[in-house]
């Protein structure tokens, strides 16, 4: 059995890892890029957020003054068990949100659609999202906080199987381009694509593609990680950088994510994490142990499993 | 070539904006007050009294909302500090310019040179955009203190009108001149240039949409 008040203190302390701390993954990525721009004013930009990222683990600030919209992705094994069972759960991250948002501080993004309504602790009707996911054997559980940006660089489109390779890069472009134009997406980024699935699944797929994948993963499926180099090449190709200006650096990493979908269409949407990727990801164990890391190790397998029945495998090792 | 590096008040004299250069960097000091379509709305639609001396006090406006919060004794906990996209602004501008006398808009992704020759001119404003973006961090580092938290009951702490006191506060770029023109057009004009090749190979989408252009010139603002 999980303890329900360490999964909140961990909750905790993700909310406050996430905002202050870039992803090594994501680092790496970044000055790979400002080493190689050559933008005058590009290259400021990249070097500027370089010093950001160290400002913020100096002082424990957030990255951005726009701290996004904090959700959940929580994964189990098989066999875990939470004190107090998922309504406990739910109540606990909720309350580690509300939490972080006044102790960091974050900024409180969530407000009611139509009447503005601000808690003030980025908690209200459906928010933060909780989404699950399974694993086969395990009694652990793996808390995964993302706080993306919230409001440009995301699209969806219907193409067709017609439509082929040729119309996914002529949507890719667009949308990088039309997002990247004064840097609404802020670019650099990791882009998430979806492909397949139904219009939701196809935007879950993307989302969950950009941000719970780490820079230089690659898809198990090898056409697949073909076309994620050919899609971060193409997108450095645009001819712009950050913010929009003039350079080379718009991709970090390109993630495909696939699911099954109509029999006549390719549906396709695309997602772009920002420069300040905020992700972590802590695994709980049933003995109090407590493990972080920053890569959410989203997409196993079994995740991606194609047929009607999983063989677990013969040995569960824990 | 990196670029200029300058030090400007956020009452600034005519002369030292008219002095600035697109792409120069500056960096601040002095008071500014956040203020974004909460404010906007409650100041010029609801016709409230603005709670400051504008632009006595500042003639500097950030489209911001921070991450900060209140504490229980009334102080101020402010972290990080970034702008939010300013072009959906636009609707509410020109009556703020003159009402506020702002001489400094600092936004994210700056307006177009339609806007700047239309109200940032006549009234002698000029736009900086932050860098990143986000470097939320640095601009928390450039606050001094933070002097007043306006129409918090009203707005929330998000939309509420924050006053900070900056010393040398930034880096942002300058993105539009004295004379209206626009870093960001400039830098698209560029980058089109190259937007033929790039699309080589590509196709349009079987099924298309209503309003949709093909135009890469395009920008999705304004």
């Amino acid at each position: 059995m999980i303890s329900i008040d360490l999964i909140q203190k961990t909750a905790e302390i993700l909310m406050d890892k996430a905002a202050i701390e870039i992803p090594d993954d994501y680092l790496t990525g970044l000055k790979a890029a400002s080493a190689v721009e050559d933008g005058d004013l590009s290259s400021f930009v990249l070097k500027a957020m370089l010093e950001n990222y160290e400002v913020a683990k100096q002082d424990r600030r957030a990255m951005c003054g726009d701290t996004g919209t904090p959700r959940w992705y929580i994964k189990m094994g098989n066999e875990t068990q939470v004190e107090g069972g998922p309504i406990a759960l739910e109540a606990a991250l909720r309350r580690a949100t509300a939490n972080a948002t006044n102790g960091v501080p974050l900024r409180p993004n969530r407000v009611h659609p139509l009447w503005r309504t601000d808690h003030d602790n980025n908690v209200g009707i459906g928010a933060p999202e909780i989404e699950y996911g399974y694993e086969p054997g395990g009694e652990w559980i793996d808390l995964i906080t993302v706080h993306k940006g919230g409001l440009f660089g995301t699209d969806y489109r219907m193409l067709f199987p017609s439509d082929g390779i040729q119309g996914i890069k002529r949507f890719y472009l667009d949308s990088l381009i039309s997002f990247g134009k004064r840097g609404l997406a802020c670019q650099p980024a990791i882009i998430g694509i979806g492909l397949g699935g139904c219009k939701d699944t196809c935007m879950v797929l993307g989302k969950r593609a950009a941000c719970l994948r780490t820079v230089g993963d690659r898809n198990s499926d090898p056409r697949i990680a073909e076309l994620e180099l050919e899609l971060k090449e193409l997108g450095n190709s645009i001819g712009m950088g950050a913010m929009g200006f003039v350079g080379k650096s718009m991709v970090i990493d390109a993630h495909i994510e696939v699911g099954y979908c109509h029999t006549g269409g390719m549906q396709m949407s695309v997602h772009a994490f920002c420069l300040s990727s905020r992700r972590a990801v802590a695994r709980v164990f049933p003995d109090g142990r407590v493990e972080y890391r920053t890569d959410p190790d989203w997409f196993t397998d079994y995740q991606r499993r194609e047929t009607v029945e999983w063989e677990l495998p013969a040995v569960a090792a824990e | 070539m990196s670029p200029r590096e300058i030090r400007l008040s956020t009452t600034p004299s005519p002369e030292a904006l008219a002095e600035l250069q697109l792409g120069d960097i500056v960096y601040l000091d002095g008071l500014m007050y956040t203020a974004r379509e909460g404010v906007y709305k409650r100041a010029l639609e609801d016709k409230a009294n603005i709670p400051m001396e504008l632009p006595a006090e500042s003639a500097t406006n950030f489209h911001c909302s921070p991450a900060a919060r209140i504490n229980a004794d009334g102080t101020f906990t402010m972290g990080a500090v970034t702008a939010t996209a300013s072009f959906r602004f636009a609707k509410w501008l020109p009556e703020w310019l003159e009402k506020s006398g702002a001489k400094l808009v600092i936004g994210k992704g700056g307006m177009s040179s339609k806007d700047y020759k239309a109200y940032f001119v006549p009234n002698g404003a000029i736009y900086l955009s932050t860098v990143g973006y986000g470097t939320g961090a640095l601009l928390g580092r450039g606050v001094e203190s933070v002097e007043a938290v306006h129409w918090n009951e009203e707005l929330g702490l998000a939309q509420a009108m924050w006053v900070i006191k900056c010393n040398r506060m930034g880096p942002f770029i300058v993105a539009s001149d004295i004379e209206g023109r626009c870093l960001f057009e400039r830098e698209n004009e560029r980058i089109s240039q190259n937007l033929e090749r790039i699309y080589e190979g590509t196709r349009p989408a079987t099924l298309k949409r209503f309003g949709e252009t093909d135009d890469k010139s395009d920008e999705l603002i304004g």
